[in-house]
């Protein structure tokens, strides 16, 4: 009792020391969470990806199309369910900034192959209907403005040109992790466009979305889709959609553990820090800790008090950089959502973030307590006065 | 006074050397020294003349290279770091030059720290602490902390402080040395209270010839060497 008055008197005694040191553990382990969890988001959408999905594109890239030909020989595949297509369309809305990521697809069985894209009976009918309709996620609908009904025009990049679309739904994601930034159109309005003005390019698709019938069959049906298209023109390669995503993922990887390092750096450097702050404390209080000595307390009553205060200034940080990740994680979420479809931080990443302070705290206080515990009491009265 | 009763400390063939690098430098050789119970001494000296080094001794807080030191009985010399600490907390009070109070704890709390290594509870504490503070005439100050306490004031506190576990004896190291005239006149006063009322035995380190003259027995220290005034 008496150790935990001294240790909370002493934190005050130096208020702004005891305040920069809070506040830059706190600072440090935001830091380390919301990477954390950048981390996490950037693996969440290999994570989220359905096992009952195959994605089927030209082995050589995914900039190569494939013919719409293919579609009914996949169609014929045992096992398969339902197959769609689609295109990237690479188009922005008025300026280079306003940048999504947006598709041209089969919407009948896309809208089957993808249930977590939620929309109303009436809203999914109309699009169906409407071969310049388009849907959009709800956050991307938020970010313009846009309501159903609104004439959208995007202006394409791959696709140049102009190109008009009608908003007829607006999809909420089932799920947290779904995807509500895209907005999705018909692949005819495309191609028809396509056949008109650069004929080369029509009847062609970037990729196939294939349901199969169980995930147990994945890898089964994948195998027998390449062998169709085997010694073709443009041969395929079939994946998990998990698998798909995941090469995306790879092509980053170097930069998502570089992150991690520099998550860690972080706290390495905080530590140092606080063992920089906590040695200077104890230098200066190792006059008080002789005294002490010499009343006869003993080494681990010192070794309490320095390690301590150490532990609590850590933890004090530890808790205000988690209360702080909320509201961080919520601004990420609204100000950066065209980068992140959501920002949540996990549980685990809260915990990590709280024991990130505590071995700051055990650290920084090692080498003080060592020195305060260990001190002979002659040498430490002879730096009083 | 008490000249010619048991000592309470023995003091035999006592040496102690520093050593600086690789050069050995001798503060004390061969220091024989009795104490009666009791007596107010001190111990005057020029600077670097070994007094602080032996009163850190005869209070155990620095161990001697060779000889005996007897306190109470006890060999203080044989004692490990842990029996020692026990042993200082309950047998010597200490009154340092510069009062070496703790800043953030109240004049209450200060005096009730070596209490703190005792089996006394809460309510004995306060009993304890509350009757030393009457003693040294602070108990209208106990909540102040000591930056809210003259110089004087802080010294009495931290005589109440070494009084508090009723030890055998009390070192004093230049206790008036951080102090002016009249406040160290106080002090010297309340020190020799402790010594007439209270049978303490003081032993003390000062420069002061005026606070040396409350003194009993005034013992010097010159390279290492003692004699007897």
């Amino acid at each position: 009792m008496f150790l935990l008055k001294y240790i909370l008197r002493n934190l005050f005694r130096h208020r702004l020391r005891s305040v920069l040191t809070v506040v830059g553990i706190a600072v440090a382990v935001l830091a380390f969470g919301l990477l954390r969890t950048l981390v996490g988001l950037w693996y969440s959408g290999a994570e989220h990806a359905s096992d009952t999905r195959l994605v089927t594109r030209n082995s050589i890239s995914l900039v190569f199309p494939l013919p719409i030909s293919y579609l009914e020989r996949i169609r014929g595949v045992p096992g398969v369910t339902t197959v769609s297509y689609g295109s990237w369309f690479g188009a922005y809305y008025k300026e280079p900034k306003n940048f999504f990521a947006n598709y041209a697809i089969e919407p009948k069985g896309y809208m089957e192959l993808y249930p977590e894209f939620t929309l109303s009976p009436q809203e999914k009918n109309d699009f169906l209907l409407d071969r310049k309709g388009c849907i959009v996620g709800q956050r991307l609908a938020k970010t313009y403005g846009w309501k159903v009904g609104d004439l959208i025009t995007l202006k394409g990049t791959i696709y140049p040109g102009q190109w008009e679309f009608v908003l007829r739904g607006i999809y909420h994601g089932r799920e947290k992790a779904t995807e509500e930034r895209i907005l999705l159109f018909h692949w005819d309005y495309l191609n028809e466009a396509m056949r008109q003005t650069v004929p080369r390019r029509a009847d062609q698709v970037g990729y196939f979305i294939v349901g199969v019938k169980k995930p147990e069959l994945a890898s089964e049906v994948a195998l027998a889709i390449d062998s169709l298209f085997k010694n073709s023109l443009a041969e395929t390669l079939t994946e998990t959609e998990k698998a798909f995503h995941m090469g995306f993922v790879s092509m980053t990887e170097a930069i998502m553990i570089a992150i991690q390092i520099v998550s860690y750096m972080v706290i390495a450097i905080i530590m140092v820090v606080a063992a920089n702050t906590m040695a200077m404390t104890a230098r200066e209080r190792i006059g008080e800790y002789a005294t002490l000595k010499t009343l006869g307390f003993k080494g681990w009553h010192l070794a309490g008090l320095i390690f301590g205060e150490s532990v609590i200034i850590s933890f004090l940080g530890g808790l205000l950089g988690v209360a702080a990740t909320f509201p961080a994680a919520s601004w990420i979420e609204t100000e950066l959502a065209q980068f992140f479809p959501y920002f949540s931080v996990s549980g685990e990443t809260l915990l990590l973030e709280l024991l990130a302070a505590l071995s700051v705290g055990v650290v920084s206080g090692i080498f003080p307590t060592w020195r305060g515990a260990t001190i002979r009491i002659a040498d430490g009265l002879k730096r009083i006065g | 006074m008490a000249e010619n009763s048991e000592p309470i400390v023995r003091i035999r063939n006592l040496s102690k050397a520093y050593r600086r690098g690789t050069q050995v430098i001798p503060v004390l050789t061969g220091i024989n020294f009795d104490i009666a119970r009791g007596e107010f001494v001190a111990l005057m000296g020029p600077s670097g003349s070994g007094k602080s080094t032996l009163l850190n001794l005869i209070a155990g807080i620095d161990s001697a290279d060779q000889g005996s030191i007897q306190v109470a009985d006890v060999e203080i010399t044989s004692l490990g770091e842990s029996d020692l600490a026990r042993w200082r907390a309950g047998s010597v009070g200490f009154i340092f030059q510069f009062y070496n109070l703790i800043p953030v704890l109240t004049a209450f709390e200060n005096v009730e720290l070596p209490l703190l290594l005792t089996h006394l509870d809460r309510r004995e504490r306060r009993e304890h602490v509350e009757a030393v503070l009457n003693v040294v005439g602070l108990a209208d100050r106990m909540d102040h902390y000591p930056a809210q306490l003259s110089g004087g004031q802080q010294q009495r506190v931290a005589i109440a402080r070494a009084i508090v576990t009723d030890p055998e004896i009390l070192v004093a190291d230049e206790p008036t040395g951080d102090l002016d005239r009249a406040s160290a006149e106080e002090i010297l006063q309340l020190m020799d209270r402790l010594v007439q009322a209270f049978g303490k035995t003081v032993i003390m380190v000062t420069h002061d010839p005026r606070a040396a003259e409350k003194a009993h027995i005034i013992r010097h220290l010159e390279k290492g060497e003692l004699s007897v005034t």
